[in-house]
């Protein structure tokens, strides 16, 4: 067992691998992102901040009154 | 910085052959890591073409190598920003990780004897004047 556990977490840990600042060309593609229209997903995010009545959940600091 | 460059000996995207930072010892070389991909990259290449044609005569060369993943992307930004320096390419990343690159672009100005003097990461606008500075005191040494 503690065999095959440490095999599996070396199989896991195969899958690590540093992205070199050179190689983000392919992660820069438009279908990698995570929202395809930034306009969208800020509107989006005005709005779940101002109807929870709070922001910075995402990373942004502010007041929850919608017009930040 | 002020060690050695590393050594280079990449394709040419233009011609065919290869291309040496060694056959251009004796200039002062500018070697710029560029990515289609990077914003930044697309600013510096129109101001490294006019520093190239003012400084050139004087001993300035500008060596551009590619390190995008697919050929075909730097292709396309090469058409849309013609530039007249050799631009070379590394496609499995050899020469970034000799260099040390952290980020995109970065550009190493090496000296007449082969040194690297000025280590520039990033390009702005503004970026042209105080590099043209660096690259005119190096071609005074």
């Amino acid at each position: 067992m503690k065999t095959l556990t440490s095999l599996l977490m070396a199989v896991v840990l195969c899958g690590c691998e540093t992205v070199q600042p050179w190689e983000r060309g392919i992660l820069a593609k438009e279908e990698m992102q995570w929202q395809t229209n930034v306009s969208e997903a800020q509107l989006r995010n005005q709005i779940y901040a101002s109807k929870e009545a709070s922001s910075g959940g995402a990373g942004a600091s502010g007041g929850g009154c919608g017009c930040n | 910085m002020g060690q050695p460059a590393p050594a280079v000996l990449l394709p040419d995207m233009s011609a065919a052959g290869e291309v040496s930072l060694e056959s251009l010892r004796g200039k002062v070389v500018y070697v710029d890591f560029w990515a289609s991909w990077c914003g930044p990259c697309r600013i510096s290449f129109p101001i490294l073409e006019q520093l190239r044609n003012e400084l050139g005569p004087e001993g300035f060369e500008v060596l551009a190598i590619n390190v995008d993943e697919v050929e075909a992307d730097a292709r396309q930004f090469l058409a849309d920003v013609t530039v007249s320096y050799p631009v070379v390419r590394d496609a499995n990343g050899t020469t970034p990780l000799a260099f040390g690159v952290m980020g995109m672009p970065t550009g190493y100005l090496v000296d007449r004897t082969g040194v690297v003097r000025v280590i520039h990461q990033g390009f702005r606008k503004s970026d042209g004047e105080p590099l043209r500075a660096s690259i005119v005191e190096l071609l005074g040494e």
